[in-house]
């Protein structure tokens, strides 16, 4: 089922104020590295119920979106 | 040159926000309603598929349940809507700096200046949705129109997520056909008299003889005269300017009925405590005190009382709001809801003309323990300081009305009236 999972994620917060995340952290520890982001905008999460600031994420050449909404980040879960 | 207005509502706005961060609740009827435990129980939004049930913002939650026996209901959550509203006026304010909210699911914006770089009304609207959509994941209706009063009109001509234009050539076809009860400001009181006219839709209102309007129904009658022929010259009030406050109010429905004039006590003390904390944190003092009692058939009246002095003080509010009470409740029925409201109001540091009959002193020694319960409660919390009489039932005295003021949708006013 699709939904909203919330994840740890390792952050760079750079001098000019900028977020960049770097490493999402599974829930059994497996660390995904963040290859590229190619987009930073406000968008909404239909399939995961949720509006904040959306990251799309290229890791390991598969685009996937995440999520910072206040100071929490999350992804969607798949279908 | 012609002024472009918009008037953004966002749709079914509570419920919408709900079911954005709860996917489950698309597609089934909920609404958003207060507090069931504690009988603040009516329905402040509600979603399309509940709409198809007929049911009504502003009725009493079993009401609604009797229509839709299915529905689920959830309780609102203010500061989460206060903050997607915030977010939205953000959407706004890039498009213009003259928006002036209407309630905290409305506002008009003033793009006349904005056209030049944006495109015209239509296109700016079109935007607006879109961003609303894509960024917060609810849905707004906008209505473009040359006044503020079309321009609400607008919005509501076609819901949900959808553009409405009304300019000079098209409002005879548009606005003309409307119920007048559609009109901003033309409530329940002045369609029944306007029926009574044979005046039935907005077209019969602007095309009514003025003089005849104003001699039934006063200088009201030429407002609505006016908003009905599109000549309403309103401006939208800019961003930073807040509109003045008339009055400050509290008013609370009781966990169980009130049958006693310990109960009343109780509740008032809580009630004019909120409101004079109200009034002293925007510096304001009040002349005249309302009171507002409802019984558990809902029948309800409001008495309201002058004051000697211009107040801040709690025990002053309270003692003229018991007067009131004292003077006006015979609990033939318990009572159900009361409310206390503070109006006439003045900035507080003007000059107060003494009397040789009043005890100054004690007034300057209630007003220092006024301000320091206030800041006992804003370093420890609301429930740190208490007076004495609230722990006789701390059933009835366990609300903070300042912190918990409840923030109703324009649509329940309008359901109101």
């Amino acid at each position: 089922m699709a939904g909203k999972m919330y994840v740890d994620v390792i952050v760079h917060h750079q001098a000019d104020g900028k977020i960049k995340p770097l490493v999402i952290i599974w829930k059994n520890g497996v660390k995904y590295a963040i290859d590229k982001v190619t987009q930073v905008t406000l968008a909404a999460s239909l399939k995961a119920g949720g509006a904040g600031v959306r990251y799309t994420c290229i890791i390991q050449g598969v685009s996937r979106y995440l999520f910072l909404e206040d100071d929490r980040w999350f992804i969607e879960k798949g279908d | 040159m012609e002024r472009v207005i918009l008037h953004c509502d966002l749709n079914s706005f509570y419920a919408s926000v709900e079911c954005l961060y709860n996917p489950s609740l698309r597609n089934v009827p909920m609404a958003v309603g207060g507090d069931i435990e504690k009988r603040h129980g009516i329905i402040l939004a509600k979603n399309q598929p509940a709409k198809k049930y007929d049911i009504k913002t502003g009725e009493a939650i079993w009401q609604a349940m009797s229509k839709c026996p299915g529905l689920i209901v959830v309780p609102p959550r203010f500061s989460l809507y206060m903050r997607f509203s915030q977010k939205v006026r953000d959407i706004f304010s890039r498009y213009t700096d003259r928006i002036e909210s209407f309630g905290i699911d409305e506002a008009w914006l003033d793009v006349t200046g904005s056209v030049h770089l944006f495109g015209d009304g239509k296109k700016i609207a079109d935007e607006i949705r879109q961003t609303i959509r894509q960024e917060l994941g609810i849905t707004a209706s906008v209505g473009v129109s040359f006044n503020k009063v079309f321009a609400k009109l607008g919005s509501d001509y076609k819901k949900p997520d959808a553009t409405t234009v009304i300019t000079r050539e098209n409002m005879k076809d548009i606005v003309f056909p409307l119920p007048v009860s559609d009109l901003l400001y033309v409530g329940y009181a002045t369609t029944k008299k306007l029926h009574r006219y044979g005046i039935y839709t907005i077209g019969d209102l602007a095309n009514a003889d003025l003089a005849f309007l104003k001699r039934r129904l006063g200088k009201w009658g030429e407002y609505i005269w006016i908003f009905a022929n599109g000549e309403e010259h309103s401006p939208v009030l800019p961003q930073l300017y807040e509109p003045y406050v008339k009055s400050i109010g509290n008013s609370t429905t009781a966990p169980r009925d009130l049958t006693t004039w310990q109960d009343i006590g109780i509740i008032t003390h809580v009630l004019a405590e909120s409101v004079a904390a109200r009034l002293r944190d925007h510096q304001f003092k009040c002349s005249t005190v309302t009171v507002y009692v409802r019984d558990n058939e809902l029948e309800h009246f409001t008495r309201q009382c002058k004051l000697e002095y211009p107040t801040d003080i709690s025990r002053e509010i309270a003692q003229s709001a018991m007067r009131l009470f004292r003077e006006n409740i015979d609990f033939s029925k318990p009572l159900r809801s009361i409310g206390i409201k503070a109006s006439d109001l003045s900035v507080g540091s003007s000059a107060v003309q003494l009397s040789f009959f009043t005890d100054q002193a004690l007034r300057e020694r209630e007003s220092a323990i006024d301000k320091a319960f206030d800041q006992v409660r804003q370093r420890f919390g609301f429930y740190r300081i208490q007076r004495g009489c609230m722990k006789s039932d701390t059933l009835l005295s366990g609300f903070n009305p300042k912190g918990e003021h409840v923030i109703f949708p324009e649509g329940y006013f309008k359901a109101g009236e």
